[in-house]
């Protein structure tokens, strides 16, 4: 549930692509989740604590920081990771976004 | 107001027969907007004594001027409707290029998780007005999802703030404001009665 930062590990035994390893891919991307004016601040707690394992504590910090600071990370990991957080944030209407960090 | 409680079985959500109606052409709306151009069945149920669909358009805005012109777009890929974009928004701020490849890859699967979703709650409101409807967790996950998207469909429409009180009951828009507070209500008592 919780999404992890697993990618690069000494222990991943996964066999590289074809193309080889992107050394680009192992740097941090983020998963930003922007403040709006319709989603309920109570549905945004909701919504962190069943995508991503967040515990009511901190779930609601981070509902808070993007109520008041516009925006707040949520999640952080590969590229594709974050992709894959952002759909699925966007499939319960919260205005998400990825970047590197 | 629709009343919701907790039982050892799940959440029940109990409407009375206007309230069912609305939601149901509320949710159909969306459903249509998201499906963009796909023939779908009118949603089923409902009887003589509510509002018509026209009468509900009227009322809420959601029914005019939905899906119908994005064929000139310059980008077809960027929803030209506010509430469509709202709906289906960029993944990547300050990179168009990678925001259009995103879209490519996974906007339709995100507009079919979206038109599913509002299908799965139009098929269990209570075909014949006023009724019960029980939510497992799953089914409340999905409820919540889709009562959201129809506020975020309703809310761009009315450009909604933060600050927003009250309606002016001179606003034309009043009476489609009055149906977001009673969406935004009807989410906010499900959200408290599913974590409670």
């Amino acid at each position: 549930m919780a999404t992890g930062t697993e990618a690069g590990t000494a222990t991943d035994t996964r066999p590289d692509t074809e193309q080889g390893t992107d050394v680009r891919a192992a740097l941090p991307w983020v998963t930003l989740v922007w403040n709006d004016p319709i989603n309920l601040m109570s549905y945004v707690t909701h919504v962190f604590q069943k995508l991503f394992g967040y515990d009511r504590e901190k779930a609601t910090k981070l509902m808070l920081d993007v109520h008041r600071r516009g925006r707040a990370v949520v999640s952080t990991g590969s590229r594709e990771q974050m992709e894959h957080d952002v759909a699925r944030l966007h499939a319960y209407g919260l205005w998400a976004t990825l970047q590197q960090q | 107001m629709t009343g919701v409680k907790r039982t050892r079985r799940g959440v029940v959500v109990s409407f009375d027969e206007v309230e069912a109606s609305l939601l149901r052409h509320l949710v159909g709306e969306v459903r249509d907007l998201l499906a963009d151009g796909e023939p779908l069945p009118p949603p089923a149920g409902g009887t003589a004594a509510v509002p018509t669909d026209a009468e509900l358009s009227a009322l809420t805005g959601l029914g005019t001027d939905i899906g119908t012109d994005f064929g000139d777009e310059a980008d077809p890929l960027a929803p030209s409707d506010p509430a469509l974009a709202r709906l289906l928004p960029d993944a990547y701020r300050d990179d168009d290029r990678a925001a259009g490849e995103f879209r490519r890859l996974t906007e339709s699967s995100l507009r079919r998780d979206k038109v599913s979703s509002a299908e799965r709650l139009l098929a269990a409101l209570p075909a014949d007005g006023a009724g019960e409807v029980r939510l497992d967790p799953e089914t409340t996950e999905s409820w919540l999802a889709t009562i959201n998207d129809v506020r975020l469909a309703l809310g761009t429409r009315l450009e909604v703030t933060e600050e927003m009180a009250e309606p002016d009951p001179e606003d034309p828009d009043a009476p489609a404001y009055v149906v977001y507070l009673w969406l935004t209500e009807l989410q906010g008592v499900l959200i408290e009665v599913a974590d409670g």
